[in-house]
């Protein structure tokens, strides 16, 4: 008798816990699976300027993309601030898959056709899977057709070839600030004499602050290692805007970097900020989806 | 005793999966649709969580923003960076009463139509809605379907003169699910 009781009370008490229950959140009812959060739009583009950033095309994106440089803003007036002049890369991108793009343009600079892929290792994520940065892989591979400055030498076709690997490591540490280093290796087959090495170290640093929802300040630099290249060349800086409307983004930004592949604006900056040799440029991308 | 003790506990048992009449489904799917002569944008989200408690009509819903597809992946990324800011916001929930639970025969098949009221929380802000559900009870399962709109300027999401034209105000919500019993835990 004594033990029915027992279940008299567990039973009223079980009831009554019920009736709790319903005044609480009924989706707490239910156990929550933890998902994986992929951290996006670390960059606007999938250039932060000249340097690529860690972002790459979603699977069946083109990007058409036209890169315009402005002559010297040193040319004064008379060159109206380097608008006389014009450096151009027209190029198209596309995303064979989230984590895969490939590439190719043609420059103005060197009358050069260059290709690239680009592979993400790691995506930058949390909830279920935890990853603090975002890692991409690059390659890309160049072929300079200005006609050869002396034409009597014997010019072989891999002279024309340049190589360019990267690492993209980068990380949004908040919606506003992201951050990317880019460890670069530039090799160019043929170089102007024995002691200029035909190898090119350098690291990159770019980071964009968001200023509104549309629009983000853009930064890079790359300091290429000492003792590597010819006198007369420098590092490349460039500062610039991102401005996003719908499918397009604008980049508007300022450089001493006449060229916009790696190859030449690592290892070929003649620009000097402290000069006024800086470029007035701008990116055009147009997203198209294929898929 | 012994057999004392096991009818209790058996009635125990029989008494809770009595009174349960709480349904739930964590693969709910919300479609939203938006409509306009540049633009047609549609997104899917096939794994939002919902409870009923038919004891008291009580309803509820539960999304993640990110959760949301699109077909094309430059609007996903504009529409979580910044429409939704979904890494400010990363749920959307909605918290109601079905008026007229009581039509709903759990055990009879057939097609109910009620009236659902509550307050529906989009991008931090919530307000309330009204709207017309269906149930539909086929061989003891139950789903459910409901279609609404909602203003954006209701939800302080801001849309920029540039693409004013692409987006519509309002955009049209359809939401269905398949209910299973919850199973209450002893």
């Amino acid at each position: 008798m004594k033990m029915y009781k027992y279940f008299l009370f567990f039973l009223l008490l079980s009831a009554s816990v019920n009736l709790y229950g319903q005044e609480d959140d009924l989706l707490s009812l239910l156990d929550e699976e933890e998902t994986i959060n992929y951290t996006t739009a670390s960059f606007k583009a999938t250039r932060i300027i000249n340097l690529h950033s860690l972002e790459s095309m979603s699977a069946g994106e083109l990007d058409i993309k036209i890169q315009h440089r402005f002559g010297f803003i040193s040319g004064g007036a008379y060159e109206l601030w380097g608008l006389d002049q014009s450096t151009i890369r027209i190029g198209a991108d596309y995303g064979i898959t989230d984590c895969f793009m490939i590439g190719f343009g043609r420059s103005s600079y060197e009358k050069t056709y260059d290709g690239f892929m680009k592979l993400k290792v790691l995506r930058q994520s949390t909830g279920a899977r935890k990853m603090p940065i975002t890692l991409a892989l690059f390659s890309s591979m160049a072929i300079k057709t200005l006609k050869p400055s002396d034409p009597d030498r014997e010019n072989y076709f891999s002279n024309k070839l340049y190589y360019a690997f990267q690492m993209m490591l980068g990380r949004k540490f908040s919606d506003a600030f992201s951050l990317q280093i880019s460890p670069s290796l530039v090799h160019r087959n043929l170089v102007a004499t024995e002691d200029i090495a035909n190898d090119v170290l350098a690291m990159g640093f770019g980071g964009r602050i968001k200023l509104s929802k549309r629009v983000s300040l853009n930064a890079e630099y790359i300091y290429v290692l000492p003792d590597q290249l010819a006198e007369g060349y420098h590092n490349s800086l460039s500062i610039g805007f991102d401005i996003e409307t719908g499918g397009h983004v604008f980049q508007l930004h300022f450089s001493n970097s006449t060229s916009m592949i790696e190859k030449g604006f690592i290892a070929e900056t003649v620009g000097e900020w402290g000069k006024g040799d800086i470029h007035f440029g701008f990116n055009i991308s147009r997203v198209f989806n294929l898929k | 005793m012994s057999t004392k003790f096991l009818m209790a506990t058996v009635f125990c048992f029989c008494a809770h999966l009595a009174i349960s009449q709480t349904y739930y489904s964590k693969s709910g799917k919300i479609t939203f649709h938006s409509d306009t002569d540049m633009e047609k944008i549609d997104a899917e989200n096939a794994s939002a969580s919902t409870v009923i408690d038919f004891t008291t009509g009580a309803i509820e819903w539960g999304v993640l923003i990110q959760g949301f597809k699109f077909e094309k992946a430059l609007m996903q990324d504009h529409f979580n960076e910044n429409y939704m800011e979904s890494s400010k916001f990363p749920k959307a929930k909605f918290r109601g009463i079905i008026e007229d639970y009581a039509k709903v025969n759990l055990s009879k098949d057939g097609e109910y139509k009620v009236r659902v009221k509550g307050d529906l929380e989009i991008h931090g802000v919530t307000k309330t809605v009204e709207t017309d559900a269906t149930f539909m009870v086929k061989n003891n399962m139950l789903s459910a379907k409901s279609k609404f709109s909602v203003l954006i300027d209701d939800y302080a999401i801001k849309v920029p003169k540039v693409v004013e034209n692409n987006i519509a105000d309002e955009v049209e919500i359809t939401i269905t699910a398949d209910y299973q019993l919850l199973k209450p835990k002893l």
